[in-house]
């Protein structure tokens, strides 16, 4: 069996006294799409924080490729919650989405011919190159969110994160989201982040419902225990696979 | 008109004023899109124990501003980001506390301390030669600083996370950032006085943003606007005989007032831009 990507093992995670993780296990291998869900405050953030190597862990252990998460970022393409920013930031679309060759190059250098290349490119896979001159400012909420998926592309990741890409989009938007998500599972793999139980499990090969611990499903299947015990509320369950069905147990 | 460039101490606070708006330009930007005006008030205000100390010590007061105010800027950014003290109050510490610092070396400073109105309220007419090649050499050292480092500056105004996934030091970034700024305080001084200096950072930027899409179009529109300012007030100041400090500081208040005027009489367009 091949190495995993990413390896997280008992992992705790104490934020100002109180465990945001508690214990959790994770492993993700070359070609996944894993989606996570789970409520609010459940962790799905700082989860990705510490596969990105933003946040300590009290104790456990996390490898990235192997290695320690922070050794290996060029790796991994980040695409953040919302990005709070202020509208009137004087910065172009291409600007942004250039910022993912940050990575790539040494402090005191500029951007070159080939990084706009790449820019552009990245620009064009989200549908964002007639826009790529206009000012981040004038974006609607879709647009940004795939500007920040370009941002991440540019940095030609062979790890994709990404936190709640739909949350602040029309249901339209979603849809081109996910279309796009269902494009670069071929040539990456990616870790997904989000509240759509619904939508997401036609488009993830694996689910893990996340609330402080992790419940890990390798089938793609969830069940309405796990489910109930995550969410305090009802949720609607959706089986992957076509052709789809219900769960019969319900 | 042209019978003022005969004599050299107007030469001389023409290119203090040309001078000054390159970097009131450039880093003014950064304070206004990073919207750390009041930090830049605080450096400046707390560089005032540096100016004392210069009195103190019998040396030129602006010597002592740049290591002083260099302290104040690091001692702000450390502790605000370190010490889990909220910024603001961390801010009102090292301008109180700088301000009172400079108190104290000017009262053990035996006699009178010369011309101590322009350092706190600027005098733009009595700026001699050797301030000049000063404030021309720190010039050059922050346009290199921001040349080299454009890129990494932007992300972390635009996006600090994003900076720090990429591996940018971005807490080494920002306090130098503050160095930055705390150089430009010292180069503003001899225009604006440390009192005023906060407005030269802030408003010609806040004017240039609403006009460019890109920071580097905007530090350039703010360095010509910061160059207009302080050679406009100049020229008032020629003219009505008030001191240059306070007619360059009113000019560009007003110019302020102006273009962000419209909000106040039904414009309504400004809530957006900001």
């Amino acid at each position: 069996m091949s190495e995993p990507l990413v390896e997280i093992r008992d992992a705790t995670v104490v934020i100002g006294g109180s465990r945001v993780l508690d214990g959790v296990n994770l492993r993700v291998d070359a070609g996944d799409f894993l989606g996570i869900i789970g409520p609010n405050g459940g962790g799905k953030t700082t989860l990705l924080r510490v596969i990105l190597g933003l946040q300590r862990l009290a104790s456990g252990t996390v490898r990235v490729f192997g290695l320690p998460p922070s050794e290996v970022r060029r790796r991994v393409g980040y695409v953040p919650q919302h990005l709070v920013f202020d509208r009137s930031f004087p910065i172009t679309v291409r600007e942004v989405a250039l910022m993912g060759r940050l990575l790539h190059k040494g402090l005191f250098s500029r951007y070159s011919g080939s990084d706009r290349r790449i820019a552009d490119e990245a620009l064009a896979t989200v549908g964002l190159s007639r826009l790529a001159g206009r000012s981040v400012g004038g974006l609607s909420g879709g647009e940004l969110q795939r500007l920040l998926i370009a941002r991440a592309l540019v940095s030609e990741p062979e790890l994709l994160l990404l936190d709640e890409p739909t949350a602040s989009v029309d249901p339209e938007m979603k849809t081109s989201i996910y279309d796009l998500l269902d494009r670069l599972k071929q040539e990456m793999t990616i870790i997904l982040v989000t509240h759509d139980t619904g939508t997401i499990s036609r488009h993830v090969s694996r689910i893990a419902c996340l609330n402080c611990t992790m419940v890990s499903h390798d089938s793609g299947k969830v069940n309405r225990q796990d489910v109930e015990h995550m969410y305090p509320y009802p949720v609607d369950i959706v089986v992957h696979g076509v052709p789809q069905r219900n769960l019969k147990s319900h | 008109m042209m019978e003022i460039l005969h004599y050299e101490f107007m030469r001389n606070a023409i290119a203090a004023a040309l001078l000054a708006s390159l970097a009131c330009g450039i880093i003014g930007s950064y304070v206004v899109v990073k919207k750390i005006g009041f930090i830049s008030g605080g450096i400046a205000h707390s560089a005032f124990g540096g100016i004392g100390l210069g009195y103190f010590l019998g040396i030129n007061p602006l010597v002592g501003l740049i290591p002083f105010s260099l302290l104040a800027a690091a001692g702000i950014g450390l502790l605000s980001k370190k010490a889990k003290v909220a910024e603001d109050t961390s801010i009102g510490t090292f301008w109180a506390a700088g301000m009172a610092l400079g108190v104290l070396f000017i009262g053990l400073t035996p006699g009178y301390a010369p011309d101590l109105f322009s350092y706190l309220f600027g005098n733009i007419l009595t700026v001699p030669r050797s301030d000049l090649l000063l404030i021309l050499g720190l010039d050059i050292g922050i346009v290199a600083t921001v040349l080299l480092l454009y890129k990494e500056f932007l992300a972390l105004s635009f996006d600090e996370e994003y900076a720090e996934v990429s591996g940018l030091k971005t807490t080494l970034l920002y306090l130098l950032l503050l160095c930055l700024i705390a150089l430009t305080v010292v180069i503003l001084v001899r225009v604006a006085g440390i009192v005023m200096v906060v407005a030269l950072l802030t408003i010609p930027a806040a004017i240039a943003r609403r006009y460019t899409r890109t920071l580097s179009g905007m530090m350039g529109l703010a360095t010509v606007l910061c160059a207009l300012f302080t050679l406009g007030g100049l020229w008032i100041s020629w003219l009505t005989d008030v001191p240059s400090g306070a007619s360059i500081i009113l000019l560009a208040s007003a110019v302020f007032l102006a273009v962000h005027g419209k909000a106040f009489f039904g414009g309504g367009e400004l809530a957006g831009r900001g």
